[in-house]
């Protein structure tokens, strides 16, 4: 991301300290990661201090130090799903991406995420692939609905 | 949008609203709520649209994406005005048949209108269903009828009546003095009077105060706030402006969770239309008050549901808590007085002021008044949305509402208050539902997650689920809660694992009082609640574990094996071809073997053998018999044979 | 600024108004266990160590010293057998990760806590950060700050402020209650290329 980017989204919020957070998810969400050196802009140009920034961006889940996959995996571990079996799920997506949650694969194509509720709970198992959710997921299903992906 | 300056013109406005031709005609309601989304309610919708339009009905006939209807279970769900003739699990393909035969010939589509699982009865009109009328829907009710992105269709049913009344009627006083009589407590956690916190900080110095919505919502198993702020946006924003009012505050906060897009976008367009309205901004329906609200994404932490944890995410920082010793509604965001309360305790707000404390105190229990909202969910036939008065029974709303268990299951367990609170068992299903009662069995109501667990839940499993989630979760500050979360996880993570030692238990509870007393915020002091409850109702699951290597409920996968039983085998070869991890020695008219050490324990070959056979089977706290001899594989089919 | 008379450990104490349990304690000599506690620092409340019961209006709350405001007629009890057993079990839980802490060790054998209650972890921190606190509220630098939460929080220079600041500065190394050392270890760490 570019300086005059930053800048943007800093003046959106009139480049108000308080809006640290709400800058840093847009960020997120226009670059869907947030590179070392935004970071540095944003705290430069709203005079907050990086360790404030780097507690920021490691505390909270939205946000991803890295870059991610094509494709964003999201197992929802809520409770709903968990005592549907959710967890063996889970397991069988980790073992065919080779990535546990939190990670991308080498080639790029998947990111692994787990998450809590997606409010439909009537579905689950449910996960979520680039936000659209599959239902009634079982191992052997879900690794079906992921070899439609590339 | 005229700017509305009076209540006088309010009125003007509305009967406008309310006599304006489309109002009366007929309408299609999809829900568009995220449970019928995630069954493709949007292409329904599209396919109405169409229809509606190739049939050249456009004039006539309305289209709405509504809010969450509650009946998840059976969407996308489709109601059709003014007959409130009810459809359930409609696809596109069905969609030309009842533009055809419902809205232009009124004949209903048996097909889709409800059908009593068991005994088979039908009913065509929401209010007709089991599921429905066992409810009190003040609250989530009105989603069915409100597109949420219109503030027209809110005000047509009367929304902002009670701000006017509020602003223009009543004192500020008035006003709380009405919400304490109302005995309304807060439906995000510990049930807090709503009245006794506004007036706290009504009463505390300081001229800039601030009213905050929680819609964090972070308990994992649950989506009551997100349908509310979803499905009726307005209504939590016309509660927080008459809190605004009755507290003196200048300013609104609503934090929700960037997770909930949709409620973040409902959110922002209400506002907007609010403000065009006069409902927001200055001088608010000519009463002199000003007021504004601006939206706070959380981006991702359960922990700032906590108030001082989201009042610190507030002012831009890592949502850690801060000690409570002086209450946020005297030193909170900014650390200026500061009134935090839960979607739903707002959306309540409108109800109290339009229709009167006395009216809100009819339901519920003595010290529970009104309705709550639960969520639903898990072993259930129904999961959905249920809104019930305060004090109906546990055994009402999971067996009269919920439609009890799926796969004549046996019920073992309703988990409530989510990571804060416990597992409730069989022989309590009576307890009628309250903020103290709840709390009095070692569960707590939380913010509404109601979750049904079966005979096939480990419920040391539940509690070590529920520490595994407080271990991500914990914002790590203090050593009673970041350390005695990870004791315990590690703890319960062996025992699940077979490799629980004596003690263990003790260890355990040692960690659970350490945490109870000692933790800075409320996330660790109740963390141990989970592991309490399930040790209280289900000690003798946690003993098996420990002393016979066994998981009861055969569920804990380091504890099981997966076996099929040779005499039941028919060879049908579903389970072989499935298994993800060629685990199955199988081939055709050969029984099947599985060869335990290539096993994952997926369990798909368990689920996918057909009913009939039930060859695969689970085994625990026993070793797996060997595996028959090959030449004793062969099975000769007898009608081949001739 | 009124004062405020209550009693510690049934002594008699007066104190002013906006005084915490804790100074209160120490203007009359009653020792209380601290971990997190900097004279020159904003109270923090993150170790727990320093937790006593109060009673006030008829209940009996248990409560962090270092952060509780002195209240009239507040009776306060350092030690107890609730007490004695939160301090223990957090002092085993915090051994787990700097078992060599000397400070800990003395605190172990004043509580009779076990070394090895917990399986050991060495991470040598215990998050008390008073190093981090140190080096944002007096030197304003902030050059090292809080990464991550949970059971993964963990301490985390800046390198490029740590190089610019830390070597000619090193003040946050001595008050670290678990030996310098780790601080010194992350920042090492921190300054080498990669
Ligand atoms: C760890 C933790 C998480 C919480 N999460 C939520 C939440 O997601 N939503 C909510 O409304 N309240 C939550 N609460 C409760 C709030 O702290 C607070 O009590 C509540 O929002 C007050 O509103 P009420 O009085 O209307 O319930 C949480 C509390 C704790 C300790
Ligand atoms: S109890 Fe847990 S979440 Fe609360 S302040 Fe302590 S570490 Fe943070
Ligand atoms: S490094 Fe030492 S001083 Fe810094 S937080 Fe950890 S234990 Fe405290
Ligand atoms: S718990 Fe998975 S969708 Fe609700
Ligand atoms: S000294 Fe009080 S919590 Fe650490």
């Amino acid at each position: 991301m570019d300086k005059e980017q930053i800048d943007k989204i800093v003046a959106k919020y009139h480049g108000e300290p308080s809006a640290l957070i709400q800058i840093l998810l847009d960020i997120q969400s226009e670059n869907r990661w947030l590179p070392g050196e935004a970071l540095q802009m944003v705290a430069e140009a709203l005079d907050v201090p990086l360790t404030r920034i780097q507690h920021i961006a490691t505390f909270y889940k939205a946000f991803s130090l890295v870059p991610k996959g094509r494709h964003e995996i999201h197992i929802c571990m809520g409770t709903a799903c968990h005592v549907r079996g959710a967890s063996r799920v889970l397991d069988t997506v980790e073992g065919h991406t080779g990535i546990k949650p939190g990670e991308t694969d080498l080639d790029m194509k998947f990111s692994l995420e787990t998450v809590n509720c997606l409010g439909c709970c009537a579905l689950g198992p449910v996960i979520e692939i680039d936000g659209k959710p599959h239902g009634r997921m079982a191992p052997a299903k879900a690794l079906e609905v992921l070899k439609n992906y590339e | 949008m005229p700017r509305i300056n009076s209540p006088g013109e309010l009125e003007a406005v509305r009967r406008e609203i309310e006599s304006q031709a489309d109002r009366a005609k007929p309408c299609v309601l999809i829900c568009a709520g995220s449970g019928c989304i995630a069954s493709g309610a949007a292409e329904v919708i599209a396919a109405f649209r169409a229809e509606i339009e190739n049939q050249g009905l456009a004039v006539d006939i309305g289209t709405k994406g509504t809010g969450c209807h509650g009946f998840c279970e059976r969407g996308p769900v489709v109601v059709l005005y003014p007959e409130e003739i009810c459809y359930l699990q409609v696809k596109p393909e069905d969609v030309p048949e009842i533009v055809s035969k419902t809205l232009k010939g009124k004949e209903i589509v048996e097909r889709l209108v409800y059908a009593d699982r068991a005994t088979g009865e039908k009913a065509s009109r929401e209010s007709e269903i089991p599921f429905y009328k066992n409810q009190q829907r003040h609250v989530i009710g009105s989603n069915v009828r409100i597109d949420p992105k219109s503030i027209e269709d809110y005000m047509a049913l009367g929304g902002y009546t009670a701000l006017s009344k509020a602003l223009c009627d009543m004192t500020a006083v008035e006003v709380l003095g009405e919400i304490k009589k109302s005995n309304l407590r807060g439906r995000g956690g510990g049930g807090f009077p709503t009245g006794r916190k506004w007036e706290e900080s009504r009463n505390a110095p300081g001229d800039i105060k601030y009213v905050i919505v929680n819609a964090d919502e972070g308990d994992p198993g649950a989506y009551m706030d997100r349908s509310v702020l979803e499905g009726n946006p307005h209504s939590v924003l016309e509660g927080l402006i008459i809190g605004g009012w009755a507290v003196g505050a200048c300013q609104g906060f609503v934090y929700v969770r960037q997770e909930y897009p949709l409620a973040v976008e409902n959110l922002m367009i209400a506002i907007e239309q609010a403000t065009e309205y006069g409902f927001l901004g200055q001088n608010i329906l000519g009463s002199g008050f000003d007021f504004k609200v601006t939206v706070h994404r959380g981006a991702g932490a359960f922990v700032c549901g906590e108030s001082s944890a989201l009042m610190t995410a507030i002012e831009g920082k890592a949502g850690e808590p801060r000690p409570k010793y002086i209450h946020t509604a005297i030193k909170g965001v900014w650390d200026r007085p500061s009134v935090l309360n839960n979607v739903e305790t707002w959306a309540n707000v409108p109800l109290i002021i339009a229709r009167g404390a006395d009216w809100f105190t009819q339901f519920g229990t003595e010290k529970s008044k009104g309705t709550k909202i639960f969520s639903l969910v898990g072993k259930i036939n129904n999961t959905g949305l249920v809104e019930v008065p305060m004090g109906t029974t546990l055994r009402d709303i999971i067996f009269k509402v919920g439609g009890g268990i799926p796969g004549g299951r046996k019920f073992k367990a309703v988990q409530t208050g989510g990571p804060s609170g416990g597992c409730i068992p069989e022989s309590m299903l009576d307890l009628e539902v309250g903020f103290d009662e709840l709390s009095k069995v070692g569960s707590m109501m939380g913010s509404g997650g109601m979750i049904i667990m079966d005979e096939d839940t480990c419920m040391v499993d539940v509690a070590r689920y529920f520490l595994d989630f407080l271990a991500d979760e914990s914002c790590g500050k203090c050593v009673p809660c970041r350390e005695g979360i990870r004791q315990m996880l590690k703890i319960l993570t062996n025992i699940t694992q077979g490799k629980g030692k004596e003690g263990d238990i003790e260890r355990l509870e040692e960690l659970a009082e350490v945490a109870g007393y000692a933790a800075l915020c409320a996330l660790g002091r109740t963390a141990p609640n989970p592991f309490l409850s399930t040790l209280k109702y289900f000690r003798e699951e946690y003993e098996a574990h420990i002393r016979d290597k066994k998981c009861p409920a055969l569920s804990c996968k380091e504890l099981i094996a997966y076996y099929i039983d040779p005499n039941k085998c028919r060879a049908c070869m579903t389970c072989s071809k499935q298994c993800p991890s060629n685990a199955i020695d199988g081939g055709k008219n050969r029984i099947h073997v599985i060869e335990q050490d290539k096993c994952t324990k997926c369990g798909t070959c368990f689920e996918v053998c057909p009913s009939r056979f039930g060859a695969v089977t689970k085994i625990s706290g026993a070793p797996v018999p060997p595996p028959i001899p090959e030449e004793a594989r062969i099975i000769t089919r007898e009608s081949k044979q001739k | 600024m009124s004062e405020i008379l209550f009693t510690i450990d049934a002594k008699e104490v007066k104190a002013t108004e906006g005084m915490t349990v804790l100074e209160a304690a120490k203007s009359i000599g009653v020792f209380i266990p601290t971990l997190c506690h900097h004279e020159k620092l904003e109270p923090y409340g993150a170790c727990r160590i320093c937790m006593v019961e109060v009673e006030t209006g008829g209940r009996t709350r248990i409560v962090a010293s270092c952060l509780y405001p002195v209240e009239p007629n507040l009776v306060v009890r350092t030690r107890s057998q609730t007490i004695d057993k939160i301090r223990r079990v957090l002092i085993e839980e915090m051994l787990a990760h700097a078992p060599d802490s000397v400070q800990l060790d003395e605190l172990a054998k004043e509580y009779g806590a076990d070394r090895d209650r917990f399986e050991k972890e060495p991470s040598f921190c215990i998050h008390c950060g008073l190093c981090v606190r140190y080096c944002a509220e007096i030197k304003k630098k902030n050059a090292l700050g809080f990464i991550d939460r949970g059971a993964r929080r963990e301490i985390s220079f800046i390198p490029k402020l740590a190089a610019e600041e830390c070597w000619n500065c090193k003040e946050c190394f001595e008050l670290c209650p678990t030996s310098a050392l780790q601080a010194a270890y992350v920042l090492a760490q921190a300054l080498s290329p990669v």
